[in-house]
C-alpha cells in the first residue's frame, strides 16, 4: 500500500518518471540480467555525435524494451576519453557498466600515457563504422578533386582546413590527405562538428573532413559539396562522389562506433549486452538512422572485434608516427 | 589582522608558481609558424601576472598606513573548524558508506549537536531528506548517487522504480 | 500571412486538453530542476528525451519546452533564495537578487526575476517568429575572432575601471582565466596544468563546481561567522496583496526589461555566446546606463531585471542556431538537436521550408510553455519565500547537504565534491580579505571561449593578430569593448573637468 502511494506521488510529480517506470520490459534472455541501472559512459562530451548515437541507442533499447533496467548515459569526455578510459579501467569486473567508444579509444592512449592498455577491455559490440567526406563551400566553385588539390596548391601554406581537436579523427584524415597529394595546409580545431560544419558555411575555413550526419543540414540546402568519400565503396546517401580509391588515391578511414565493457566483466553479462545490442542492431530504427545518416552498419562482436581493436590500434600508431615525423 | 592578510597573498603567490610550472609542461612562447601562443602560454603568463599582483598586495601591507581587510571574530573559529570537518568527513564517508547514511549523518549532527535543535525536527529532516533525494535524483532523474557498501540494500528498490 | 496560418496550427496542436496537462506538469518539474543548484534544464531535457519515442511527437516537443522554459525560470529561484547560482546563466542574477533577499525582499526579487523572464522570453520568440530565417545568415558570419571580440566586450561590459580594490581584482580574475585552461588544450590536444596526472582533471574544472563552491559553501561559512555579531537574515514574507503590488512596481523597469532583451536575443543566437556572456552583458549595460550604478550589486531590483530577461531571451534566440544551422550553442540546446536527429528531422537552413510542422510546433508550444511558467512561478513565490524563514542553522545544514549532492549530479564524480569544500573554504577566505569573487566566476565562465577563439583565429590568420581589428564585425565589438573598459574613466575626467576648466574644444 506505501509503496503504491509513493509510486503514485512520482508519478504526479514528473511526467518523465511515470513513462519510464511504466513502459514494459520484456526480459530479453533468460539467466543474468542486470540489477540496477547500468551506467553508460560515453567517451565524449554532450551534444557531439559519439554521445547523439549513444543517446540513440539509449532510446532504442528503452522503447523496444530490451533491458529491464535503465541505461543511463554518463558523459566522460575529459581529455579526448583519457577520463573515460582510466574511469573504465578503475570499474574492472563491474558488470553495470558499458563504455561506447569512438576512435580516441586507441589515439588517447597512444597519444599520451595515461596506463590504459586496450587489450585488457571486454570488447561487446561494434555497431557502425562512421564515413568521412572532404566539403567546401559551394561558393568555392569547387566540384572536383583534381580542382581541390589545384586550388590549396595555389594558396600556399594558407588553404583552411576545419576539423575537431588535434590529435582526433579530422586531423588525421587531414594528415593522410596532405601525405597523399603532397600539400600543405593550415589545420584549424574546433570544438566539435557542428562548429566545423558552420565555419565552413561562414567562410571561416575553406574546407573540412565532416561526418556525413554533421554536414547534411548544409548539404540539402546546396551550401556545402561533397568532394570526394574516404569509404571502400560508394555510398548509398550520396551516389555521385567518388571514392577516393576509384581516382587513384589509397586513402580510408572510418570511425568506429562500438561499445566495450571494463576488464574482467562477468561472461554471462557480457552475452546479455552482446545479445542486447544485436537486437538493437535489428531494429528498424537503427536502420533508419543507418540508412539517412549514410553510416556503413558493421556489426560484430567478441574475440573478431578484440581482433579489429587491436589491428586498429596499430594502423593508428602508424598514422600518428608519420604525422610526428613530418611535423 | 594583517597577518592574514599577508598570509593569503603569501599564498596566492605560491599557487602562481604552482601554476607556472605545471604551465611549463607545454610550450609558453609564441610561434608565428603554428599560430601564435604555445598551450602553456596563456596559464603561464597570467599566473605570472596574478604572482607580480599577489607580490604587491603583500608589500603593500608593509606600508605604514596599511589597514588589515581581514578582521575576525576569534570566537567563531571554533564552530567554523567543526563544519569545515564535518563537511570533510561527510564527503569521505560518502563512497565508502554510501550517500545515503553518509548525509543522515551529517543532518543529525549538524541540527542536533551544532544547531542544538530538538530530536523532532532532527530525526524528521535527517529521514526526509534521504527519501527526497532518491525519488527526486534516482527515481525522476535517473542519477545514481554513491552507495558504498550499502548498494545491495538498493536492489529492490531499483527493481520497484525501474 | 504564411507565419500567423502555421502559428495558428501550432496553438491548436498546443493547447488541447491533453498537451495543457504537459505543459503544466513540465514547466513544474522544472521549475524545481532549475532550482536546484547543479541541476539545470539539461538534466530535465535529457531525461525527457528518450521518451518523445513513446509519447506522440508534438506532446513531447511541449514537454520539451516547458522543461526547457520551466528550468529557466527555476535558475533565478536558487540564485536570489541562496545566492547560488543553478546556472552559469544566472550568475548575474545573484548579484542583486541575493542583497535584496537579505534585506527582505526576496519576493520583490523573485517576481521581478519572473515577470523579466517572461517579458525577454516572450520579446525573443517574437523576433524569433519574424526574422528566424534572415538572421541565420547574421549568425554565419560570426567566425572565431568575431566571437573573440564578443568575448572581450562581454568583459569589459562588466568589469570596466573603478570598483573594487584593482589588484585584487586582477589577481581574481586570472585566477579564473588560470582555472579555466584545466584540463585538455583543444589546440595541441594535450592535457595541462592536470596537477601530476589527477584523472579527475581531465575534464576540467567547471563553472558550476566553483559557483556551489564559493557561492554555496562559502556563504553558510560566512554565514556561520557572522550569525552571532550580525544579524541573520531579515525574515522575509509575502502576502498575496504584496504580490500584487510588487507585480504593478514593475513597469519601472520596462528600460532594464528591454535593454536585456533585444542584447539577449542577438547574443543568444550567435552560436558560440549563448545566454551567460548575454547575461553579464545586460547587467553591465544595465548599469552602466542606470542614474544610480553605485546602488548596483546592493540589492537594485534592475539588477535582477536585467540579466534575467537577457537569459530568457538568450535561450530562445539559441534555438535559432540550433535549428537553422545545426550548431547547439548550449549543452541542453545540443540534446534537443540530437533528439531531432533522432526524429529524422534534419536541422539546417531547409527545415522551415521541409518541417514546417515542427518549427511552428515547436515555436507556438514556447509561446504556451512561457505563459505556463510564469503564471506558475508567481503562485510558487510565497512558498519559496517561506522557506527562507527557516532557522539559518536548518537552512545552512540543508544548503550544504544541497551542495553535496548538486554538485555530485552533473559529472557524478566525488572528485568535483573535493573541489566544491577546497574552493567553499578557499573562497570564504579570499572574500573575508576583500578579494572579489565575481570576477574568479566570470574569468572561469568566459576564460575557455577566450582563449579558444583568440588562437584559433592566429592560426587561421598564420600569426598576424592584426587580424582581429581589420575585420569589421570584430573590430568594431573591439572598438565598443574599449569604450567601454574606459567609460567609467571618462566618467570621472568629465566630472572632475566640468567643475575646473570647460573642456577645450
Amino acid at each position: 500500500m506505501a509503496h503504491t502511494f509513493t509510486r503514485r506521488v512520482v508519478l504526479a510529480m514528473t511526467a518523465s518518471a511515470a513513462m519510464v517506470a511504466g513502459s514494459v520490459t520484456t526480459a530479453l534472455a533468460e539467466g543474468w540480467k542486470p540489477q540496477k541501472p547500468v551506467e553508460m559512459v560515453i567517451m565524449a562530451g554532450q551534444g557531439g555525435g559519439a554521445d547523439r548515437l549513444a543517446r540513440l541507442f539509449q532510446s532504442i533499447i528503452q522503447k523496444e524494451g530490451l533491458s529491464n533496467m535503465p541505461m543511463l548515459p554518463v558523459n566522460k569526455g575529459g581529455g579526448s576519453g583519457a577520463e573515460a578510459l582510466r574511469y573504465l579501467k578503475d570499474k574492472s569486473g563491474d558488470a553495470h557498466v558499458i563504455m561506447a567508444t569512438l576512435n580516441s579509444y586507441y589515439t588517447t592512449p597512444l597519444r599520451t600515457d595515461i596506463g590504459v592498455d586496450i587489450a585488457e577491455f571486454t570488447p561487446v559490440a561494434r555497431m557502425a563504422e562512421d564515413t568521412f567526406l572532404l566539403w567546401v563551400n559551394a561558393d568555392s566553385g569547387i566540384t572536383t578533386l583534381d580542382e581541390y588539390v589545384a586550388a590549396v596548391k595555389a594558396e600556399g601554406t594558407g588553404w583552411k582546413m576545419g576539423g575537431t581537436g588535434t590529435g582526433q579523427e579530422d586531423s588525421l584524415v587531414t594528415a593522410m590527405i596532405e601525405g597523399a597529394f603532397d600539400i600543405k595546409m593550415t589545420y584549424v580545431p574546433f570544438q566539435g562538428g557542428g562548429e566545423v560544419a558552420k565555419n565552413l558555411i561562414g567562410n571561416h575555413v575553406n574546407s573540412t573532413v565532416n561526418n556525413p550526419s554533421e554536414a547534411l543540414g548544409f548539404y540539402k540546402a546546396g551550401k556545402a559539396v561533397p568532394l570526394v568519400a574516404f569509404t571502400p565503396e560508394r555510398l548509398a546517401a550520396f551516389p555521385d562522389v567518388p571514392t577516393a580509391r576509384e581516382l587513384g588515391h589509397d586513402i580510408v578511414y572510418a570511425m568506429q562506433r562500438s561499445f566495450v565493457a571494463p576488464p574482467g566483466m562477468p561472461q554471462e553479462a557480457v552475452d546479455y549486452y552482446t545479445a542486447m545490442f544485436e537486437k538493437v542492431s535489428q531494429s528498424e530504427e537503427w536502420k533508419t538512422y543507418v540508412a539517412e545518416s549514410a553510416l556503413m552498419p558493421a556489426f560484430l562482436t567478441g574475440d573478431d572485434l578484440q581482433a579489429y581493436f587491436l589491428a586498429e590500434r596499430d594502423k593508428h600508431a602508424k598514422i600518428l608516427e608519420t604525422i610526428e615525423a613530418g611535423s | 589582522m594583517l597577518t592574514a592578510d599577508r598570509l593569503i597573498a603569501i599564498s596566492l603567490m605560491a599557487l602562481s608558481l604552482y601554476f607556472m610550472w605545471h604551465a611549463t609542461v607545454l610550450p609558453i612562447g609564441w610561434n608565428g609558424m603554428t599560430g601564435g601562443p604555445g598551450g602553456g602560454a596563456f596559464p603561464f603568463w597570467l599566473s605570472a601576472i596574478m604572482l607580480a599582483c599577489s607580490g604587491l598586495i603583500l608589500l603593500r601591507t608593509f606600508l605604514p598606513d596599511a589597514r588589515a581587510s581581514f578582521t575576525m571574530d576569534s570566537t567563531m573559529l571554533r564552530p567554523l573548524l567543526a563544519v569545515v570537518i564535518a563537511l570533510v568527513v561527510t564527503i569521505a564517508l560518502i563512497p565508502i558508506a554510501g550517500a545515503y547514511v553518509a548525509l543522515p549523518l551529517f543532518l543529525l549532527w549538524y541540527l542536533r549537536i551544532f544547531g542544538g535543535h530538538g530530536w523532532t525536527l532532527t530525526l524528521s529532516l535527517s529521514l526526509v531528506t534521504p527519501v527526497v533525494t532518491f525519488l527526486f535524483f534516482e527515481a525522476a532523474l535517473k542519477i545514481l548517487l554513491p552507495k558504498g557498501i550499502t548498494e545491495p540494500l538498493f536492489l529492490p528498490l531499483y527493481a520497484i522504480f525501474f | 500571412m504564411d507565419v500567423l496560418a502555421l502559428l495558428a496550427d501550432g496553438f491548436a496542436t498546443s493547447l488541447s486538453p491533453l498537451n495543457l496537462m504537459i505543459v503544466i506538469i513540465g514547466v513544474t518539474a522544472g521549475l524545481f530542476i532549475g532550482a536546484m543548484p547543479g541541476l539545470g534544464s539539461v538534466n530535465g531535457v535529457a531525461i525527457v528525451l528518450p521518451l518523445t519515442f513513446i509519447v506522440p511527437p508534438s506532446s513531447a516537443i511541449i514537454l520539451l519546452a516547458a522543461i526547457y522554459y520551466g528550468a529557466m525560470y527555476g535558475g533565478a529561484i536558487s540564485s536570489i533564495l541562496l545566492g547560488i547560482p543553478g546556472a552559469s546563466t544566472a550568475v548575474a542574477t545573484t548579484f542583486d537578487g541575493r542583497p535584496m533577499a537579505q534585506q527582505g525582499k526576496a519576493g520583490l526579487a523573485l517576481i521581478a526575476a519572473a515577470v523579466a523572464s517572461f517579458v525577454g522570453g516572450t520579446i525573443s520568440i517574437v523576433l524569433f517568429t519574424l526574422f528566424a530565417a534572415p538572421l541565420a545568415n547574421v549568425a554565419l558570419a560570426f567566425g572565431p575572432a568575431e566571437e573573440f571580440a564578443l568575448v572581450l566586450l562581454a568583459f569589459t561590459t562588466f568589469v570596466g575601471l573603478g570598483g573594487d580594490d584593482k589588484l585584487k581584482t586582477i589577481v581574481m580574475i586570472c585566477l579564473g582565466l588560470v582555472l579555466s585552461t584545466v584540463g585538455l588544450d583543444l589546440i595541441s590536444g594535450q592535457p595541462r596544468l592536470i596537477f601530476g596526472d589527477i584523472p579527475g582533471f581531465y575534464a576540467g574544472i567547471s563553472f558550476l563546481v566553483l559557483a556551489i563552491g564559493v557561492y554555496g559553501v562559502g556563504e553558510v561559512l560566512y554565514t556561520i561567522e557572522t550569525s552571532k555579531t550580525a544579524p541573520q537574515v531579515t525574515p522575509a514574507r509575502i502576502t498575496w496583496r504584496e504580490l500584487g503590488n510588487g507585480l504593478r512596481e514593475m513597469n519601472r523597469l520596462w528600460k532594464a526589461m528591454s535593454i536585456g532583451s533585444f542584447l539577449g536575443f542577438f547574443v543568444g543566437m550567435l552560436p558560440a555566446a549563448g545566454a551567460t556572456p548575454a547575461s553579464l552583458m545586460a547587467y553591465g549595460i544595465a548599469r552602466q546606463t542606470s542614474k544610480n550604478p553605485k546602488s548596483f550589486g546592493k540589492g537594485n531590483i534592475e539588477g535582477v531585471a536585467a540579466p534575467e530577461t537577457a537569459n530568457n531571451a538568450a535561450s530562445t534566440g539559441s534555438l535559432l542556431p540550433m535549428l537553422t544551422l545545426g550548431i547547439p550553442g548550449s549543452p541542453t540546446t545540443a540534446l534537443l538537436l540530437g533528439g531531432m536527429v533522432m526524429w529524422g528531422l534534419v536541422p539546417g537552413p531547409m527545415l522551415f521550408i521541409e518541417e514546417p510542422d515542427f518549427v511552428w510546433g515547436l515555436i507556438s508550444s514556447l509561446y504556451t510553455a512561457n505563459f505556463a511558467a510564469v503564471a506558475i512561478n508567481i503562485a510558487l513565490i510565497p512558498i519559496f519565500v517561506w522557506a527562507l524563514r527557516m532557522p539559518f542553522t536548518v537552512l545552512c545544514a540543508i544548503v550544504l547537504v544541497l551542495c553535496i549532492v548538486g554538485g555530485f549530479a552533473p559529472s557524478q564524480k566525488m572528485h568535483d565534491v573535493w573541489l566544491i569544500a577546497g574552493f567553499g573554504v578557499a573562497g570564504y577566505l579570499l572574500r573575508k580579505a576583500d578579494y572579489p569573487l565575481a570576477p574568479l566566476v566570470l574569468a572561469l565562465v568566459l576564460g575557455p571561449l577566450m582563449e579558444k577563439s583568440f588562437r584559433q583565429t592566429l592560426i587561421a590568420e598564420q600569426g598576424n593578430v592584426l587580424a582581429f581589428v581589420e575585420r569589421p564585425l570584430s573590430g568594431s565589438f573591439i572598438a565598443i569593448a574599449l569604450l567601454f573598459f574606459a567609460l567609467p574613466l571618462i566618467k570621472s575626467l568629465r566630472r572632475t573637468g566640468s567643475r575646473g576648466v570647460a573642456p577645450a574644444e
